[in-house]
């Protein structure tokens, strides 16, 4: 029943085929038996899932039971689960148990579904590998010498390698959807609003959103249906209905056009990844879509404009890490600059580091107009260029990275390197815009995903014309040998 | 636009970072290789282009001025290294 999509175990516990218990003891068991090897979660709560099962069983007997009922999930170690330890991936917060409950976990609380643990993930939300995790590397499943993709690493591993029937995750600067590619799952990023960021601890507060991580865009609509809606609690929470998202999933393609930037087919697309995404296009052709060449003009520069924006947030919203509250506290603290500087240069990681230090350069005295202004500048028209290309298509598509997964430690040395395989998903963040990857390929036995981009709040749609390949090809349903 | 070790120092402190002396010479370098990418920025004209600060330009949603929220001081300094009487215990701060 590991094997099953949400939707297909949804329907298995609502016809009495098996229980929440045993669908979770499962999971725990498999989780056991492979994590070791994948080091895909921080915290397996063990026992308060079982609990959890047992009270989803007990709802459905009582016929109260929705369609998340009893379904065992991951959750990204930064959301703020109560009572659970909450560690963002890094020694800062080893020690943190969340006081108090996210908006997104606590929705799925509500609904009964049932928490596994905490997903490993890059440190804080920062980084492109899962290698810069206070609790190791993530492996990817399908090729234990790849990296799985970042900071939502822990939660495509797992999702990939069914130790979890599905995820949350969040996603930046492409945090959801390149490991989602690099893993061969499915995964979301809604429109910036979309989902309410209460309780999830911030990096970047103008770009990061939550969202699912799933095996299917039919399981990612059922997990958006729980997670999406206005939040009061989070200031910049939209007030914009929710559809049902499963309700549209069935929709024709007919007449539906493509946009494919130009830029994008830029030196650095690997062949192999280019061949993947141009054959999944074709497959979109056949279900009576249209491709239509389109221009972003200033995609290029959404690298150096990520790179001052998300860093320069990341630097205010880090500095409540002081050791006075919460988190990590230096032995023996003299001064309160010493209690400062030596409780946060202890907690955080090199990376972590290194963009607070880049953040707190760009927005300060002499430097603000020529690093932050200029950076948010560029961001207008960033999201100028993609209101102008939806004006002449419905969608845009296109590759999550340039590669399939790189060598875990292949970029080590190199953090700018590692940037620049960032291209094809920043742009979204900063536009706010909604995307969605859906496993199409492979390259060199590496998963490859294929980037589908709408317009703000087009999240229905995107899904609609993930689910479609879905029913026509079967990539998302191939799963990595476990040995 | 290059920087030099003094200046990521300085930079630093203000973020209450420490940089080790064994550290400082590899982190101006990748600092610095960090701010030249970004220099990429300059190669483009934004005269007149307003800043953008909200991808959708939302505007701050206010509410009424009305207590909504409980106590919960107990429960929330749980997770503090040091408190006493409800306060959060720190270093001397005044001389």
């Amino acid at each position: 029943m590991y094997d099953k999509t949400i939707a297909e175990q949804s329907r298995a516990l609502a016809r009495g085929e098996l229980s929440s218990v045993e669908l979770t003891q499962s999971y725990l068991d498999r989780i056991r038996q492979f994590d070791g090897d994948i080091n895909s979660y921080i915290t397996v709560t063990e026992e308060l899932a079982l609990d959890q099962a047992r009270a989803a069983d007990e709802r459905r007997a009582n016929g109260d039971a929705g369609v998340m009922t009893g379904i065992p999930l991951a959750h990204k170690d930064l959301f703020c689960t109560e009572g659970v330890k909450t560690s963002c991936g890094s020694k800062m917060l080893d020690n943190f148990i969340a006081p108090y409950e996210s908006t997104v976990t606590a929705r799925f609380k509500d609904a009964g579904a049932v928490m596994l643990g905490k997903t490993n993930m890059d440190e804080f939300a920062m980084g492109s590998s899962n290698e810069n995790s206070y609790y190791g590397s993530v492996k990817n499943p399908w090729d234990k010498a790849a990296i799985p993709g970042g900071s939502s690493g822990g939660s495509a591993a797992a999702v990939a390698a069914r130790l979890a029937a599905g995820a949350t995750g969040t996603d930046t600067g492409g945090s959801i959807r390149q490991p989602a590619s690099h893993c061969g799952i499915t995964g979301l990023k809604p429109t910036y609003g979309r989902v309410s960021r209460w309780g999830m601890v911030a990096y970047a507060s103008s770009l990061d959103q939550a969202g699912p991580m799933t095996r299917s865009a039919e399981d990612a609509a059922i997990m958006l249906n729980t997670m999406a809606g206005f939040d009061p609690r989070d200031s910049t929470s939209l007030e914009h209905s929710v559809p049902d998202y499963t309700a549209t999933l069935n929709d024709s393609l007919e007449g539906l056009t493509i946009g494919l930037p130009k830029e994008y087919i830029a030196a650095g697309l690997d062949a192999d990844v280019e061949q993947q995404i141009d054959r999944a296009i074709t497959e979109y052709v056949k279900l009576g879509a249209r491709v239509k060449e389109v221009s972003l003009p200033n995609a290029g520069l959404c690298i150096p404009a990520y790179y001052v924006i998300a860093p320069a947030e990341a630097s205010s919203n880090l500095s409540r890490f002081d050791g006075v509250r919460f988190g990590h506290r230096c032995e023996d603290p003299q001064d309160l600059m010493d209690l400062y500087l030596r409780s946060r240069s202890e907690g955080f990681g090199e990376e972590v580091k290194r963009r607070i230090i880049v953040g707190t350069y760009a927005l300060s005295s002499g430097y603000y107009d020529a690093y932050y202004r200029k950076a948010q500048q560029i961001r207008r028209l960033i999201r100028d260029d993609f209101l102008n290309a939806f004006k002449e298509c419905d969608v845009i598509m296109g590759p999550n990275a340039p590669t399939a997964a790189f060598d875990l430690g292949a970029m080590n040395n190199d953090p700018v390197a590692m940037y620049l395989s960032d291209i094809y998903t920043l742009s979204v963040n900063l536009a706010g815009l909604p995307g969605l990857s859906v496993p199409v390929g492979m390259a060199n036995n590496r998963p490859v995903g294929l980037q589908i981009i709408g317009p703000h709040f087009a999240e229905a749609r995107l899904l609609n014309i993930g689910h479609r390949l879905q029913q026509v090809t079967d990539w998302h349903l191939q799963s990595p040998a476990l040995i | 636009m290059a920087i030099d070790a003094s200046e990521v120092r300085k930079v630093a402190r203000l973020a209450r970072l420490a940089v080790d002396d064994s550290a400082i010479a590899a982190t101006t370098i990748t600092i610095g290789n960090i701010l030249a990418m970004v220099d990429r920025m300059q190669s483009v004209d934004t005269q007149g282009v307003p800043p953008l600060a909200h991808p959708l330009e939302a505007i701050q949603r206010l509410r009424q001025d009305e207590i909504s929220e409980t106590d919960q001081r107990e429960q929330l300094q749980s997770c503090a290294p040091a408190v006493e009487e409800g306060l959060f215990l720190v270093p001397r701060v005044i001389e």
